[in-house]
């Protein structure tokens, strides 16, 4: 299996994001600077960090949602590669037109940094196959815009297909339906604004970001 | 070695707010300061942004408004209006 990290100037979840795909598939990703247009040949999974990627310049993500490497995530995504994009990497995503929605400025103003319970809405994806359904989960947060908006036609058919994948069990940034995480259509790409990558360890507060890694990871050898 | 700036003819100011019924936590936050500081009578209060081109001679409405959709403005949430100045 074959993963690759994309590094934007202003991102910093970009190497812990490497090392929890190489702590499951043993492989270290190939790092990719935002300034290529092209991806290494046969990546399986395509890692978008998060970070203050430009400086979050005009809204978060705006700027590397047009960075020229986008154009091959985006490409690799309709070939049904698996995308994952947490915090900025959502931000991105959205951006990029890759999800639908925004991420606004929290509700509240401040910045959030803390573990939040997670509910797992949908474990069928080949994100969350490990979870249970339903299952709360704690993972951190780390963000100041992660209030996620779209208008009630696309939280409805969000909903109704099933592309909600965790909601916040106590919702910390005004966030639309207590969204935390959704998938696109075709289910390969993953937008979630909490850190899966930073619940890795005991040692480092808690281990329930591990299964997203190895069920994906899972997904992606037996396909 | 700076680049040269090039004094272009045309100016064109941008400004973008959000959409309406979409919660502006700047906004409610800087209503609230002016609460503060004894203002009375401030109602609802929307922040947004302003950006100014400068444009090549010439360059088309239909160009300004496809920079605006394309990166200016994110119209899942926002509103822009162009005026030439």
């Amino acid at each position: 299996m074959k993963a690759a990290v994309i590094v934007f100037p202003g991102s910093n979840c970009d190497r812990d994001l490497a090392v929890a795909i190489e702590a499951v598939t043993g492989a270290k990703p190939v790092m990719v600077w935002h300034g290529d247009a092209e991806l290494p040949a046969g990546v399986d999974l395509i890692g978008v960090p998060g970070g203050f990627s430009f400086g979050d310049y005009l809204r978060s993500g705006a700027m590397s949602a047009r960075a020229p490497v986008m154009r091959a995530v985006a490409a690799a995504a309709e070939q049904g590669r698996a995308v994952l994009g947490i915090c900025n990497g959502f931000q991105i995503l959205t951006e990029a037109g890759m999800l639908p929605g925004a991420l606004m400025r929290n509700a509240g103003l401040d910045f959030v940094c803390r573990d939040v319970a997670l509910d797992v809405a949908n474990s069928q994806t080949m994100f969350t196959s490990l979870y249970g359904a339903g299952e709360r989960i704690s993972v951190p947060v780390a963000h100041h815009d992660g209030n996620y908006f779209a208008d009630d036609a696309t939280l409805d058919a969000l909903e109704g297909e099933g592309r909600v994948v965790f909601r916040y069990a106590e919702n910390v940034n005004g966030s639309a339906r207590d969204i935390a995480g959704i998938v696109n259509a075709r289910g390969n790409v993953l937008g979630m604004m909490p850190h899966p990558e930073r619940a890795m360890e005991p040692a480092l507060g808690g281990t329930d970001g591990r299964r997203l890694f190895e069920g994906l990871v899972g997904a992606l050898v037996g396909a | 070695m700076a680049a040269e700036i090039k004094r272009l003819g045309m100016k064109a100011r941008v400004t973008i707010t959000l959409k309406n019924g979409v919660l502006d936590p700047q906004g409610r936050a800087i209503q609230s300061a002016l609460g503060g500081l004894g203002f009375e009578g401030v109602g609802d209060v929307r922040a947004g942004k302003v950006i100014e081109l400068e444009l090549a001679e010439g360059t088309s409405a239909e160009a300004i408004d496809e920079m605006c959709r394309k990166l200016l403005a994110n119209t899942v949430m926002e509103n822009y209006r162009v005026e030439m100045l």
